[in-house]
């Protein structure tokens, strides 16, 4: 992927109202991987008690991460859409570390695209959250560029 | 024999509605997507008004599947711990004059969550209602329903399984 159209990734997703809300940093992007970090933030808590992040914002992030997956693959879809993504949610986030998410496009058909994706926070060995996702794939119309 | 009168009215509201609000303020993350809840007895009905901040597509505009997944899982998680908290407000247990968020059971844990989104979520007002199917010792299984202008045509569905939080007998 040049580095034009990896820019321009960067200035669209980081464009989007909700990923704003929720600080997303575009970590890399090429052919098919995003990598997406969100940093810890008390209004996005889930449980006081503990202080961890709640999984809707854990969510976001898996999803906008898996939909930048899709576009940066090379089969140079237009738009996507997420059709259905699950999260498994493998251990609690430790407050006041960034979550980072890694995702990966491997699979696409005319019309539909599977991606894997998995978020850690600093340590590595343990991912936070595993997510799969099926996305739609809109293509330019043949004949127009 | 006698029964015992009825209680009024409004302190039967004021100790559920106390009790539910407590509920809400516990989960920092409901404030920020400021979602809201209405109360028909037993029955909740989550409500997430339109904010320009939950858009994910400027271009049509929709709402962000990230928002969507974020607004039916606090349905999910809010249906499911009020109804397990339901017995303990109605029964006394849980005193309405001395709720607080840190005085209520502790949440459940998502172990998974599925989304599957059915329609566009339009720039207006959501929806959503959580059905807890199965609500064990351990573990419980939710799914959630959410629509924008029709009850029947649903923009988003999603099933969640919990760890339930240890009770202490």
């Amino acid at each position: 992927m040049d580095q034009d159209r990896q820019n321009l990734a960067r200035q669209f997703i980081e464009a989007i109202p909700y990923a704003k809300a929720l600080d997303l940093r575009l970590e890399a992007i090429d052919d098919g991987v995003a990598v997406i970090s969100m940093p810890y933030d008390e209004r996005m808590v889930g449980d006081p008690s503990t202080g961890v992040i709640h999984g809707g914002a854990v969510s976001a992030l898996m999803d906008t991460c898996s939909g930048a997956a899709v576009m940066s693959h090379p089969t140079m879809a237009i738009a996507t859409a997420t059709i259905d993504l699950r999260i498994d949610y493998m251990r609690s986030a430790t407050p006041g570390q960034r979550i980072k998410t890694r995702a990966e496009c491997y699979h696409v058909t005319r019309n539909v695209a599977f991606v894997r994706a998995t978020a850690f926070d600093d340590d590595d060995a343990n991912p936070v959250a595993a997510a799969t996702g099926a996305f739609t794939v809109e293509r330019a119309k043949e004949g127009k560029s | 024999m006698r029964r015992p009168a009825p209680e009024p009215v409004q302190v039967v509201k004021q100790r559920r509605d106390a009790a539910l609000g407590a509920l809400v303020k516990g989960l920092p993350f409901i404030q920020f997507l400021g979602v809201e809840f209405d109360r028909r007895g037993d029955e909740l009905t989550a409500i997430l008004p339109y904010s320009e901040k939950l858009i994910g597509n400027p271009l049509l505009p929709a709402l962000h599947g990230g928002a969507t997944a974020g607004f039916l899982e606090v349905t999910a998680i809010i249906g499911l711990s009020w109804s397990y908290i339901w017995d303990d407000i109605e029964s006394g247990k849980i005193d309405p004059t001395k709720v607080t968020p840190e005085r209520l059971p502790r949440m459940p844990k998502t172990i998974d969550f599925t989304v599957d989104y059915l329609r566009t979520g339009l720039p207006r007002d959501a929806y959503a209602r959580a059905r807890v199917n199965r609500s064990g010792r351990r573990y419980a299984s939710v799914h959630v329903e959410a629509w924008q202008d029709n009850r029947a045509r649903l923009f988003a569905q999603a099933t969640g399984h919990f760890l339930m939080p240890a009770r202490d007998e």
